[in-house]
């Protein structure tokens, strides 16, 4: 039972970070209805920025000033390779945000060299007892991050101006531009916003082993988290995340001992499954909007 | 009734049908439904197209053994990027699962061929004739099995499940080790042999290298040939009106279940004889290969050399092969770029950035890729010295 709880934090920690990159997702589909495979790359990028920050600025100030800095190189990915497209198919768009994460990648790559970078976190592996609990500091961090941004994320799209305004194009472009928005001014809030969300979670995933060139595939995961979810609900991407983190983190702790013939790593693949289960049952996720169509 | 009616409409009475006079001085007046619709339609792709093929019959005597290497891979790769073309230049459903098609194209062909009793699986079947359709066989099931999914998702949801499958399908080939020989291990790949003629040895038809390059080029012509003919057939116009608008094409009756399922299947089949024809070039499978890059170099060969055109998706898979040997010729000519992989720039970010940067500048200026270029200037001259 004790191993179980400590698992599902564990699970709940790494599905927050998902749920961070799923956000970053779903904001950029609702706003312009293109998956940004770009996301990636950005994630590396933030991961990167905070590692160098940090010797610095020190920690916290240095993942503040990263993800303003890969906020802005999200909107000049926006405005140099996305805004020219608008009004192209949506395939078409996707497939250009996989050619920049290609070359971000590279550049990032030339600034993490050979070997594993640390991001200089203040928790590493370090632990703390909680109750009868022991589970790793840096777990309950992510949860506390996550929900403090996902908090104010949610206030900024019921409250403020902007945040309509988002909503109001997400729901019809048309006719929010009708209405006196600024749809690009909302393309760019968005990518900006998906940029911050993706350095964040890029610092969270460097924190405790450190971030590698291969790194970017974890953001990765957050794709079945949106499918999960459904690709246009903000909440079904943190429900999303937060399944697929506690199911790879079950098959992390019990698949070597209940179903070895899966092979080792399998927890790695299952957010994978996750998605094909889900949409064999439900093809628009468990929140998505169903698409009706009428032959 | 969602049946399209087959078999040979009634003709009206004046237009005639069938193979009928060309008038003499005009190559772009047809007489028929058939002229309309044929391969090559002018004198001037008759022509344009017998020359090429002779050209490329007369590299294998020009060239030395090393380009002829490259150069059979990029024909195969060509025949996987023609394949893509099908689901997704002319069908319009966006896969990112290619690699795994390959995948298993590529290991039915090595299991097939491999030598019996050894640590792998191995059947002893080395024939080529058997375990190329077998490879084409193999892998167009596993599409049509994928495609029930496939067919429940529309545009981008569709992408991301096919990218799933490539992850699972990199895990399965690794842990099975029976069969893949495991990561960083790898097994030999497909042998091709022909009636007990070893393909890949120096032999009296002449080195490996010219016989391994004229069988891929007679390959892919067939390949090629074969998906035009798709193309321009009720399955092609089918295909076209899915990925126009599918909701008007189930509209005018065309089953887009079926079609859908069919095309995956054929595209797969494209994916398995051109995985078990790759690796039997290098004569080396590893399961690590069949990664996500995999898949994105045949997009990018798709959208570089044209959507939905075959001649653009053999542009395509000969500018992306072509783009390694000439980039690793790069730092003799800029002494900037590096050949050493610890150092930035080096030759591997040159080349991977190009491959980015190539997909984006191709989308944004001419989405009709190398293709488009060519229509671009065969037009320009059509009509030169005037502007139209």
């Amino acid at each position: 039972m004790k191993a179980l709880l400590e698992t599902l934090i564990r699970g709940l920690g790494n599905g927050s970070v998902y749920a961070l990159l799923a956000l970053g997702f779903v904001i950029i589909y609702k706003a312009t209805r293109v998956i940004s495979f770009a996301q990636p790359a950005l994630m590396l990028a933030g991961a990167v920025a905070v590692s160098h920050l940090a010797e610095v600025t020190g920690f916290y100030t240095a993942v503040l000033l990263a993800g303003l800095l890969i906020a802005g190189v999200a909107l000049a990915v926006e405005r140099i390779a996305i805004r020219p497209m608008v009004g192209r198919p949506v395939f078409v768009v996707a497939i250009i945000t996989l050619g920049v994460d290609i070359v971000v990648r590279v550049v990032v790559n030339a600034f993490i060299g050979r070997d594993v970078r640390q991001v200089g976190d203040p928790w590493g592996f370090d632990q703390v007892a909680l109750g009868p609990l022991v589970v790793q500091q840096r777990w309950l961090a992510m949860l506390a991050v996550t929900a403090v941004l996902v908090g104010l994320l949610f206030a900024f799209f019921r409250y403020t101006r902007y945040g309509l305004a988002m909503r109001a194009a997400a729901f019809d472009q048309e006719t929010a531009l009708a209405q006196g928005v600024s749809v690009g001014m909302v393309f760019a809030l968005s990518w900006g916003l998906a940029g911050f969300l993706a350095a964040v979670a890029g610092m969270f995933v460097g924190t405790g082993q450190g971030i590698e060139q291969g790194t970017w595939v974890i953001a990765l995961k957050a794709l079945p988290a949106i499918i999960v979810g459904g690709l246009d609900s903000l909440g079904g991407a943190v429900a999303g995340g937060l399944v697929v983190g506690v199911v790879e983190s079950l098959f992390q702790s019990y698949q070597g001992e209940y179903a070895p013939w899966l092979g080792q790593n399998f927890a790695v693949v299952t957010p994978y499954v996750v998605m094909l289960v889900v949409l064999l049952v439900r093809p628009y996720g468990l929140f998505g909007t169903r698409e009706v169509e009428r032959v | 009734m969602t049946d399209v009616k087959s078999g040979p409409a009634p003709s009206a009475p004046d237009i005639p049908t069938g193979r009928s006079r060309r008038v003499r001085g005009r190559p772009q007046l047809y007489t028929s439904y058939a002229q309309d619709m044929a391969l090559l339609d002018t004198p001037a792709k008759r022509v344009s197209t017998g020359l090429l093929v002779v050209l490329a019959l007369a590299l294998s005597v020009v060239l030395a053994d090393r380009s002829l290497e490259v150069l059979a891979g990029a024909y195969v790769l060509a025949i996987g990027a023609i394949g893509l073309n099908i689901v997704t230049g002319y069908a319009g459903q966006v896969s990112l699962g290619h690699a795994f098609f390959v995948a298993i194209g590529a290991y039915t062909a090595a299991a097939l061929s491999g030598p019996p009793g050894g640590d792998v699986i191995g059947f002893g079947v080395a024939e080529i004739w058997i375990w190329l359709p077998a490879a084409g066989l193999v892998a167009a099931v596993a599409g049509v099995l994928v495609a029930p999914l496939a067919t429940r998702l529309r545009g981008l949801y569709l992408a991301i499940v096919t990218l799933g499958l490539v992850f699972l399908g990199e895990h399965v080939f690794k842990e099975w080790k029976a069969l893949t020989g495991g990561p960083g291990v790898g097994r030999e790949a497909a042998v091709p042999q022909l009636f007990g003629y070893r393909l890949d040895e120096d032999g009296p038809l002449g080195t490996r290298e010219q016989v391994l390059y004229l069988l891929m080029l007679v390959l892919l012509v067939v390949f090629a040939v074969a998906a035009r003919n798709l193309a321009r057939s009720r399955v092609g116009r089918a295909f076209a009106a899915i990925r126009d608008r599918d909701i008007a094409a189930a509209v005018m009756g065309v089953p887009l279940t079926r079609f859908k399922v069919l095309a995956f299947g054929i595209s797969s089949c494209y994916a398995g004889c051109a995985g078990a024809l790759l690796y039997s070039v290098s004569g080396y499978v590893e399961p690590g290969s069949f990664n996500l890059l995999l898949s994105v170099q045949f997009i990018a060969m798709v959208l570089i050399g044209g959507v939905a055109t075959v001649s653009g998706a053999i542009a395509g898979a000969l500018f992306i092969s072509l783009l390694q040997p000439l980039t690793r010729a790069l730092p003799s000519l800029l002494p900037v770029v590096s050949a050493d992989t610890t150092q930035t720039p080096n030759v591997f970010q040159v080349e991977t950035v190009l491959y980015g940067l190539l997909i984006v500048l191709f989308l944004v200026f001419e989405p009709r890729g190398l293709f488009g270029l060519w229509v671009r200037a065969r037009n320009y001259w059509k009509s030169w010295p005037f502007s139209y």
